[in-house]
């Protein structure tokens, strides 16, 4: 497939030159993820470094945004995981909120979204992955083992297979769902601009605004009840 | 007139973004190449029409229970919207799957440089 055709090329075309010269990479254009997860990076610590450093009681305009935000988030995840879940808030809220300003950064023209790679994806899933078999052992001990086996011990040789299938599937169905949903409308949209390029990609655009909402907020919610389904107690 | 001059730009916009990206490198490609480009097309619009099947009803059946379940009680419409949208998006993803296995077949074929000159 061909390259898009991006803002940030100006800076990224000498660099990957330089690398591919450097350090003999094989292809030095499909850096594009990395370079526009930084660029999101530097753009929401920017933001919050600006917010933080002054914080008032009564808020300004940006501050007041931020703390709607933050709020949401706190309110899901209490909703979700208990008030004991409060410790992984800047891991799920983090996901969120870069995933959410990953995905809407595809929509405007000119700006690739980090989430249309399975590298970004994949390293979400797996972080989520461990997490959730590293907290089960930590607050289960051994007995978090007794989660693979199932309901009543004897069904133990047909449920454990099951359970590491499901388990393994998970990092793999978040990649995958969210892989699908952003590089999907990337590739619908450029096939509507192909097909009928004079307002026709605005009713795609506002699905691919929708998509993006939803599949942020799908991500961080399966992450949660991840992690909330191990730390849980016996069936 | 200050409109109509912006989404003419708009517009343009749009049609310049989508013009580099179809420049498409051609290259010399034998029988057996277009045996395996039909076999692929064939196989890319049966799998994606039956995985869009399953997906249609399964998440009209989601939808029918969130309705009805919003009719008896429409106070618990939070709750039950919040389990509809996450019932529907992994419904969802299974349609995703069978996509992303097109997109394979399409445009990362591991077998094409076998065929193609």
């Amino acid at each position: 497939m061909e390259h898009p055709l991006l803002w940030l090329d100006f800076i990224t075309t000498p660099l990957y030159d330089f690398l591919h010269n450097a350090f003999h990479l094989k292809d030095n254009n499909h850096l594009n993820h990395v370079t526009y997860m930084w660029f999101y990076m530097i753009i929401l610590i920017l933001i919050s470094i600006i917010v933080t450093r002054s914080l008032k009681l009564i808020p300004g305009k940006l501050q007041n945004f931020l703390e709607v935000v933050v709020g949401g988030l706190r309110s899901l995840l209490v909703d979700t995981m208990g008030e004991n879940g409060m410790r992984f808030f800047p891991l799920m809220a983090t996901l969120a909120v870069f995933i959410l300003v990953a995905n809407l950064g595809g929509v405007i023209p000119g700006f690739y979204s980090p989430t249309a790679n399975l590298n970004t994806n994949a390293s979400m899933a797996i972080t989520v992955f461990l997490l959730t078999h590293i907290v089960g052992v930590k607050v289960h001990g051994v007995k978090y083992l007794k989660q693979f086996v199932g309901p009543v011990w004897w069904m133990a040789p047909l449920m454990i297979p099951v359970e590491i299938i499901g388990h393994l599937a998970r990092p793999l169905s978040l990649t995958v769902r969210l892989f699908g949903n952003i590089f999907g409308e990337d590739l619908v949209l450029l096939v509507l601009l192909f097909l009928a390029p004079f307002l026709m990609p605005l009713p795609m655009l506002g699905l691919m605004i929708f998509t993006s909402v939803l599949q942020a907020f799908v991500f961080t919610l399966l992450a949660m009840m991840y992690i909330s389904g191990a730390m849980e107690e016996a069936h | 007139m200050k409109k109509v001059l912006l989404l003419g730009v708009f517009s343009a916009v749009f049609l310049l973004l989508g013009v580099p990206v179809l420049f498409a490198s051609e290259g010399a490609v034998g029988p057996e190449a277009i045996e395996l480009f039909k076999w692929i097309a064939i196989a890319t619009g049966i799998g994606m029409g039956v995985a869009a099947i399953g997906t249609g009803i399964g998440q009209g059946l989601g939808v029918q229970g969130a309705c009805e379940g919003v009719a008896r009680n429409p106070e618990a419409s939070g709750k039950i919207l919040t389990a509809l949208i996450l019932g529907l998006a992994m419904i969802e993803s299974l349609a995703i799957y069978a996509l992303v296995i097109e997109l394979i077949l399409l445009y990362a074929n591991p077998f094409m440089k076998y065929v193609v000159g």
